[in-house]
């Protein structure tokens, strides 16, 4: 993708730690590839900086507090994550965040998945503090619109993630801030519901969410997840689906194909329904006066053997798919040559 | 993909996915990528964004168009005569990469001739684009480089298909822009393993690894490894077997997860050609519209069911893996086909799992040879990967081209207009296209709730200006109908389409659109013209428009 030569190696100490990090890159992702959490909701690594939740803020030796997201490294750079002025900043901004949020959290989908609850637990919160902030109890409506996802603006804490994804990522701009201060809110031109603006339903959003403001309906937590290739188009995406017992829970995409690099679009992430559908072909079935009887696989062997049997050769035509896998291609196509006779083999390359 | 293996050697994506990020100029025709390629289209727009020159050339002002530097509304099947335009002026304005065409190339005095036969005002008149921009795509094209040409089926659905992809791999050569990085020519396949099903010999022609079934050599390696005799003639391709089920040669058939009643080009045709048949086996996730007209119908388990690979349309083989068991008494498609040839006597058949398959598909194909479920453990790889050792091949031709003496051919192709162009009677020119939302016949996709939310219908796109003629209102139900057939869908008023242009999708059974489409075919990639077909649209109702 970038055949950039590596950027330079910088040194710098954070905290107590001396790390490196690549040149061009920011103090927060450098500390965070180092392991060294440091608030913040607006970063997203796949997005430009966008320094609007004020979280992020560092002390720099010799230069003060600066938005550690904007900052980038700089050789023998000394950063502190945290001062007592630092804190009590970042405790102000939770508190406000969380004065207006719903109190949810154990039946929210983002739990303990959800970084606003990480970065509130870093900050420390008093309870009795954020109960006289809680003056406003505004409860704004739920758009459901979109089929696989909900967009809650009561979670939503602007910082942007979602309107930036959509723009730079997606490339749509569907979203956008809409309307100015205290009522500023993430929406479409116009303010209609999602579903009736330009969406495309990538779900790219909703992936990076740092809270519960945008959730995919009908997730669940899977027990296991299972690394493997959409079955769509010829991109060749890597998905990783989560299963709980015998049925797909969740799709997300695999940071680690080249491919793909974690995004999808709307059939990867929300296209795997068939999989389970009551339509599905569980017996085999033969058509007896016009209606198809469900048979057994020895019967439905015989069957298939003596229809292929007795029209070999020229008579013989197989479609093998471009849908199912190599190794399914590979032994339609001996079938035919080797058991049928036949060079009669295609499949819907040329549809 | 005949046309990139008679120049390059080879009919597949010269450079990966991720290289297209990478390039100063990006050359888009025939592919509507933000529907049909989602995820390429977001490489293209990363491009734009760095900088790179966008040139799209489509019928239709698709959404790619809103970020292009220059949108050249071509008249549907004329991409050959827009390519050899640009090609004349890069030739007469000194553009061209003499270097490499003396060093790597043969034949371009046969270009040069045929390319003094055909002026800029020539191609100006066919494509209906102002010869000036002609002029500039070229130029940007030959001077921003690396550059890079992404087509689709836009390019190859015609019965010039092939004639269009050799003009682009022409164009190419032209200006050096292969065998390095972000440059190349590149098919963007439309299906998860087309790439994967043409490389193991689902083709009538050629045997796995693309040898020749008509080349004695090759047949005996693989007579020796399959313990068989096997035919020496090729096949039938996908129309013809259907035309010669119609004329009752062809008796049985085996149609594992395709949907032809649907996909296929006139598909009244080919519905007639499969109730001809004496036996009809259809093995299938679900009853398709195929599923119907069959005898005996096999259940199939999903990709999501199985373990296996695909081959993706950058040659990278990759692992799927089994997530969920098979739902009742579905089977892997390899194991049923294996099951069908032992009870008839086949041999080498019975392998216990999908690893075996792939280990002796790999010992037969050489691009092949160094791949294996073990290696790809640690990510895909790019085919050819010829031993264990070997990190695959992101980018194809660098050194050599893969034909005989290494060096690629110039074609030299002229253009011909499409078979079927609109007359009295059918005044219009249908074009398919694709939804985001749905996949080629919706099997998969119409099985999904909220899919079907987000593209509930099949719609006829077209302009307000052909739209006032009928008249017929937005929204409102027409009847389209060629010399093929008819379909019923609503009307879209959208200013995408030129006027004298309709486009429809094929995604929805209820409105199946290859009822219209032609089945004439490209005389060598036997590719059927589903992008241009002459249609007539009228209204269902008598009365007032939009009542």
């Amino acid at each position: 993708m970038d055949d950039r030569p590596p950027a330079k190696r910088i040194r710098l100490t954070i905290d107590s730690a001396s790390i490196e990090a690549a040149e061009g890159s920011t103090v927060l992702a450098a500390a965070l590839e180092n392991g060294i959490y440091v608030p913040h909701l607006c970063h997203h690594p796949d997005l430009e900086p966008a320094g609007v939740c004020r979280l992020c803020l560092v002390d720099l030796a010799g230069k003060g507090i600066v938005v550690s997201c904007k900052t980038p490294v700089a050789e023998g750079m000394a950063v502190r994550t945290e001062t007592p002025e630092i804190a009590s900043i970042r405790r102000v901004i939770i508190e406000l965040l969380l004065a207006n949020h719903p109190w949810d959290c154990l039946s929210c989908g983002r739990n303990t998945d959800c970084k606003l609850q990480q970065a509130a637990r870093h900050a420390g919160v008093d309870e009795s503090r954020l109960k006289r902030l809680r003056r406003t109890d505004r409860v704004l409506p739920l758009d459901r619109s979109n089929p696989f996802f909900t967009r809650d603006p009561n979670k939503c804490v602007l910082c942007g993630v979602c309107v930036r994804t959509c723009a730079s990522i997606q490339g749509t701009g569907a979203i956008d801030f809409i309307r100015r201060g205290f009522d500023t809110a993430v929406g479409t031109l116009g303010g209609k519901p999602i579903a009736e603006s330009s969406c495309e339903s990538c779900g790219e959003c909703a992936a990076r969410c740092p809270t519960g403001a945008l959730s995919i309906k009908e997730s669940e937590v899977p027990a296991r997840e299972v690394k493997t290739v959409c079955p769509y188009c010829g991109c060749g995406c890597g998905v990783v689906l989560g299963v709980r017992m015998d049925r797909i829970v969740g799709v997300r995409g695999d940071r680690e194909n080249p491919v793909n690099r974690g995004r999808l679009c709307v059939k990867g992430r929300f296209g795997h329904a068939f999989v389970r559908h009551k339509d599905r072909l569980r017996m085999p079935l033969l058509k007896r006066n016009g209606k198809f009887e469900e048979i057994s696989w020895d019967d439905a062997l015989d069957a298939a053997a003596a229809g292929f049997g007795m029209r070999r050769g020229d008579a013989f035509a197989l479609l093998a798919s471009a849908k199912s896998a190599n190794e399914d291609a590979y032994a339609a196509q001996k079938f035919a040559r080797s058991v049928m006779g036949s060079n009669n083999v295609d499949h819907c390359a040329r549809l | 993909m005949a046309g990139l293996a008679a120049t390059f050697g080879s009919g597949a994506m010269t450079n990966p996915i991720s290289d297209v990020a990478g390039a100063r100029c990006l050359f888009v025709i025939g592919s509507n990528t933000t529907q049909a390629h989602p995820i390429v289209a977001h490489e293209i727009r990363e491009a734009v964004r760095r900088g790179a020159a966008l040139i799209v050339a489509n019928p239709k002002r698709i959404d790619l168009a809103r970020h292009a530097s220059i949108f050249l509304q071509i008249k549907p099947g004329t991409d050959a005569a827009l390519i050899l335009g640009m090609m004349r002026v890069i030739a007469d304005e000194g553009l061209k990469d003499t270097d490499f065409i003396n060093r790597r190339c043969e034949g371009y005095e046969k270009l040069a001739e045929s390319l003094a036969a055909f002026s800029l005002e020539e191609a100006a008149r066919i494509t209906g684009v102002p010869g000036r921009q002609i002029a500039d795509a070229a130029r940007l094209y030959a001077s921003m480089k690396p550059a890079s040409i992404l087509y689709a089926m836009g390019v190859t659905q015609h019965t010039c298909g092939t004639d269009n992809v050799l003009a682009l791999s022409d164009l190419a050569l032209l200006t050096g822009n292969v065998g390095k990085p972000s440059s190349g020519v590149n098919p963007l396949r439309g299906q998860n393993n087309v790439q994967g099903a043409c490389d193991m010999g689902a083709l009538p022609n050629v045997l796995p690894g693309y040898r020749r079934v008509d080349d004695p050599e090759a047949r005996r390696i693989f007579e020796a490894a399959w313990e068989c005799d096997m035919p020496g003639k090729p096949g039938l391709t996908h129309a013809e077997i259907f035309d010669a089920a119609l004329a009752g040669k062809i008796k049985a058939m085996y149609v594992i997860g395709e949907n032809p009643v649907l996909s296929e080009a006139d598909a009244n045709h080919a519905k007639k050609a499969l109730e001809s048949l004496e036996f009809l086996v259809v093995q299938d996730l679900t009853i398709t519209e195929t599923a119907k007209l069959a005898h005996l119908v096999l259940p199939a388990a999903a990709n999501a069911e199985r373990d296996g690979t695909f081959t993706n349309t950058e040659r990278r083989i990759q692992r799927i893996r089994a997530a969920v068991p098979p739902q009742g008494q579905a089977k892997p498609d390899w194991r049923i086909t294996c099951m069908i040839a032992e009870k008839l006597g086949g041999r080498g058949f019975g392998y216990g799992e999908a690893r075996e398959i792939f280990d002796e598909a790999a010992s037969l194909i050489p691009a092949y040879a160094g791949v294996s479920y073990e290696r790809l453990e640690a990510g895909g790889i790019q085919w050819p990967c010829p031993a264990k050792d070997h990190p695959g091949t992101p980018i194809l031709h660098v050194e050599r081209f893969s034909r005989p003496n290494g060096k690629a051919a110039f074609a030299a192709v002229r253009y011909r207009p499409p078979a079927e162009t609109p007359d009295s009677e059918y005044p219009l020119v249908l074009t398919t296209d694709r939804s985001i939302f749905h996949f080629h016949t919706g099997t998969m996709t119409r099985k999904s709730d909220g899919l079907n939310l987000l593209g509930r219908e099949e719609a006829v796109v077209m302009n307000p200006a052909d739209a006032a003629r009928i008249p017929a209102a937005d929204g409102e139900m027409v009847r389209v109908s060629s010399r093929r057939g008819e379909v019923q869908a609503r009307v879209k008023l959208s200013d995408t389409c030129p006027a004298g242009l309709v486009s429809m999708t094929f995604h929805f059974a209820e409105a199946p659109t290859n009822v219209l489409t032609n089945s004439a075919l490209d005389p060598v990639a036997k590719i059927p013209e589903t992008k241009v077909c002459a249609v007539r649209v009228e209204r269902t109702q008598p009365g007032r428009a939009g009542t």
